[in-house]
């Protein structure tokens, strides 16, 4: 059994290579005597389904209640960029790979007590993942994340604080996946519908109330196991869905901090110039915008067709439109330095579709839809849906303007934001502008979510058995150099495939008053960094 | 009279009943129902799950079966739960109503206290510099949208006085709650001000140029009891038509209102419940509303009476 303790050099070199960069600037909040007190005032985007973090897919949900719970490893708070070595304990003190690596057994803290009082044992782990595993009698009502323990075969416990995941094969990732901030550890003794709407966990703040549509409020857990912490009395949201009024709200000092990442690039500018010391953080959600388009439905079941597609997109043009030069381009992972597994430039180069030549690769695209029959004088009509969202409908209207150079006339279909998922999901659509955010900045959460076969969010269906066997390939790889190789291989095969043609990575920011300390905002992950132990304010 | 107010209860309930039928329907015609909306919450749609979400709220059963129990439920004061939240509809709406209520009541006194002395004001100056600075004022309260108007004036307060007027958590008094909600009330009754304060000077200039104001101006009757006895006395009826609308219309001009001044009332509520397609809270809401517009506009009728004797209902 190998005990994991150490990080490793490449992962150092990575976070250095970062920190000259400046995304990794040490905070000055490292070098100060944390005070107590006080209470964190947020204001939240919009209200979220419910508070239960397992049954929705959106950090509208994590950020507020992340707090409450632990998981059985996470992501280190203070550090921005999320990495197999930036794991670190929570509930489990430490954990071991079986030599074939296929068991990860984990020790659990004891002592440590739910929010009512009842005692946290090896048999919540079990139950929780029971039930993300659609194996217990008490069931989500909704299970995004089933498919991220495919490969978990059993958890079984042994004692009241040992627990170990035996797996179908080897996957060192899994870790990156209980890391995630989607995956706390739920009580036993608690229903999952009680869970959505007064959520009790071992987290260093207690559920006090969530009022639909106006605040959510936690206070702090007095008798936290990590002795200390949380600094902070209580966190508090204010739920303002009118961005105007909420950035209004943050300058107006009515907020510490913005909800993370939801200062778009021509607002930052507005809160720079109105709140000159304010701490902004731009930095990139891992959340790509992509072309989807229906391979079921003629003429989009010709795969040229695709291709020509995905030649006339000027990825640049994009960037520059909508975040004046911010956002990155990249394949189905974030791209470095940020991103952990994205191709790196001259690797992304050599994928087709993404040279710098856009002129080039649109009179590639256009003798292809000429060899289909079509050109200036007989024009493909088609409608792009999206949905009614500006981050969607904003580059969904860019790249109409870019499909007219190759003869295929767009018209925005745009399509209200509490049906966009269905419709996709039911393939009701030819060609379509979306939004897909990774939760964790690996490729095992990626690939298998929105590229295989037999997934739920495979929304253009896109099936390569050969590229799957690739999945579990790189998935069981232990060695992450090689790993990483084998995944820039895949994404190029992604993009070559046109699977889903990535258009760019998006960048959003989070500003906070710098009275607020401890604060780290996640490089590559908008899901995993608010457990807001180490927080505290300094007024 | 009593036969007339039985005829109108009786018009009334059938009223109401025609708007619920109207409400379900609509409803169910706009496509995608709230499990639609829960999945795209979790990005994606499983059948399986979606059919069992639905047989758990009863969206299986056949249109008239989920009508009827939802009617009779209403009948015996069982509003249902909420889709969403899974609390009880009451008590989600219970604390909104107060709210938008004292909202409402603030907006219709700021429109009525500029609207109606404006109006005379600016009938009684026809054509000098006060009535055309007043009719570019009532002008622009009608061309400017509720919503913009609501966000200059919080640019406003943030740029010159540092704080924002809005409602982040429940104020300490009444005192703190009207003064928070005066704000918005006066962005939403600056524009119904508008309209009766157009509508109060033409129907005073009307006034003002009938035979028995002559009269009495020829009689040595003072300017002032000529224009405020005389002349406003007749010229108020239609206003008051128009203020009782406007009451019915202010919950649309609040729904933005309550937006942007992140007021917790119905009328937001009432949106946001639309979006979850939250069929208990909507139809309940819809049907709270529309007992509020009916019984409105039934008490205009009777202040009818009052303010003018020479009216009469019969059966």
């Amino acid at each position: 059994m190998h005990i994991q303790s150490q990080r490793s050099a490449l992962a150092g070199l990575a976070l250095a290579g970062l920190a000259a960069a400046g995304a990794l600037a040490p905070t000055a909040a490292a070098a100060e005597e944390p005070k107590r007190g006080g209470v964190l005032k947020f204001y939240h985007r919009d209200s979220p389904a419910s508070a239960s973090i397992h049954e929705e897919s959106t950090y509208s949900t994590n950020a507020p209640f992340m707090a409450i719970f632990n998981n059985l490893v996470m992501y280190k708070q203070d550090e921005p960029q999320n990495t197999l070595d930036s794991i670190v304990p929570d509930l489990a003190t430490n954990w071991a790979w079986s030599d074939d690596k296929t068991r990860l057994t984990f020790k659990l803290r004891e002592g440590v007590k739910w929010h009512d009082g009842k005692p946290f044992t090896a048999k919540d782990v079990k139950c929780t993942w029971d039930m993300l595993q659609g194996k217990a009698k008490d069931s989500f009502r909704k299970n995004p994340r089933e498919a991220w323990y495919g490969n978990v075969k059993e958890v079984a416990v042994k004692g009241d604080f040992e627990v170990a995941f035996q797996l179908s094969r080897p996957q060192p990732a899994l870790l990156a996946l209980l890391a995630s901030g989607y995956t706390p550890v739920y009580p036993c003794h608690v229903s999952t519908r009680d869970m959505r709407v007064k959520p009790v966990g071992t987290g260093p703040f207690k559920f006090v109330e969530f009022k639909a549509n106006e605040s959510i409020k936690l206070v702090r857990n007095p008798d936290y196991w990590k002795k200390g912490r949380p600094y902070l009395d209580g966190v508090e949201f204010t739920i303002i869905p009118n961005r105007s009024t909420r950035v209004l709200g943050f300058i107006a000092g009515r907020f510490d901090i913005t909800f993370p990442i939801d200062i778009t690039v021509p607002v930052l500018k507005d809160v720079q110039a109105q709140v000159p010391n304010a701490i902004c953080k731009l930095v990139p959600m891992n959340v790509s915008t992509n072309l989807i388009v229906n391979r079921e439905v003629a003429p989009f079941d010709n795969a040229d067709i695709r291709r020509a597609m995905a030649l006339a997109i000027d990825r640049k043009a994009f960037v520059d439109i909508l975040s004046e030069g911010k956002n990155d381009v990249g394949g189905a992972m974030l791209p470095p330095p940020e991103g952990v597994w994205g191709m790196p430039p001259e690797y992304l180069r050599t994928v087709a579709g993404y040279s710098p030549d856009v002129g080039k690769s649109r009179a590639e695209a256009r003798a292809i839809m000429e060899k289909l029959g079509y050109g200036p004088d007989k024009r493909l009509k088609v409608k792009v849906s999206t949905r009614n969202i500006d981050i969607y409908r904003d580059p969904a209207v860019i790249l109409i303007d870019q499909l007219k150079t190759i003869y295929i006339d767009g018209e925005l279909e745009v399509i209200e934001t509490s049906n966009w998922h269905a419709k996709v999901s039911r393939k009701d659509y030819s060609v379509g502008l979306n939004l897909t955010g990774s939760a964790v900045d690996d490729p095992d959460q990626n690939f298998y979510e929105n590229y295989a076969c037999s997934s739920e969010r495979n929304f253009t269906q896109y099936c390569n058995k050969e590229l799957e066997t690739l999945f579990d390939k790189q998935s069981m790889e232990t060695d992450q150099k090689k790993r990483k190789e084998m995944v820039w291989e895949i994404d190029k095969k992604l993009q070559e495939d046109v699977a889903r043609p990535i258009i760019f990575h998006g960048r959003q920011a989070t500003c906070w008053h710098p009275y607020v300390k401890g604060y780290t905002a996640m490089v590559n992950s908008s899901y995993n960094g608010y457990r807001f132990e180490d927080v505290w304010l300094d007024k | 009279m009593g036969a007339y107010l039985v005829r109108r209860s009786f018009l009334m309930i059938l009223t109401l009943f025609g708007i619920s039928v109207i409400i379900f329907v609509l409803l169910r015609l706009v496509p995608g129902n709230i499990v639609d909306i829960l999945f795209d919450a979790a990005g994606m749609v499983n059948p399986r799950e979606k059919l069992k979400i639905e047989r758990e709220l009863g969206l299986d059963r056949p249109l008239p079966v989920q009508y009827l129990t939802w009617i009779s439920g209403l009948a015996q004061g069982d509003f249902g739960y909420s889709y969403v939240s899974e609390k009880p509809a009451l008590e989600e709406i219970g604390p909104r109503i107060p709210v938008t209520a004292k909202l409402a009541v603030l907006a219709l006194v700021v429109s009525v206290l500029l609207g109606v002395p404006l109006g005379v004001v600016s009938a009684v100056r026809q054509n000098t510099p006060t009535d055309y600075v007043l009719r570019v004022l009532s002008l622009s309260g009608l061309s400017i949208p509720a919503f913009w108007l609501g966000l200059l004036i919080l640019m406003a307060c943030v740029a010159w006085f540092g704080a924002i007027p809005i409602y982040t958590e429940p104020p300490a008094s009444l005192w703190d709650e009207l003064l928070l909600l005066s704000v918005p009330a006066a962005a939403v009754g600056f524009r119904s001000s508008a309209l009766i304060m157009r509508l109060t000077r033409s129907s005073m200039l009307e006034v003002l140029r009938q035979d028995y104001i002559r009269t009495a101006r020829a009689k040595g009757a003072a300017p002032r009891s000529v224009n405020y006895e005389h002349a406003f006395a007749n010229a108020i009826l239609p206003v008051v038509t128009v203020i009782g609308i406007e009451a019915a219309f202010l919950i649309g001009g609040l729904i933005v209102t309550e937006t942007v001044f992140n007021i917790p009332g119905v009328a937001r509520y009432l949106v946001e419940s639309i979006r979850w397609r939250d069929y208990p809270i909507v139809q309940n809401l819809v049907m709270l509303i529309a007992v509020v517009v009916v019984v409105v506009n039934f008490a205009v009728d009777l202040l009818y009476v009052v303010l003018d004797p020479r009216i009469k209902y019969s059966g």
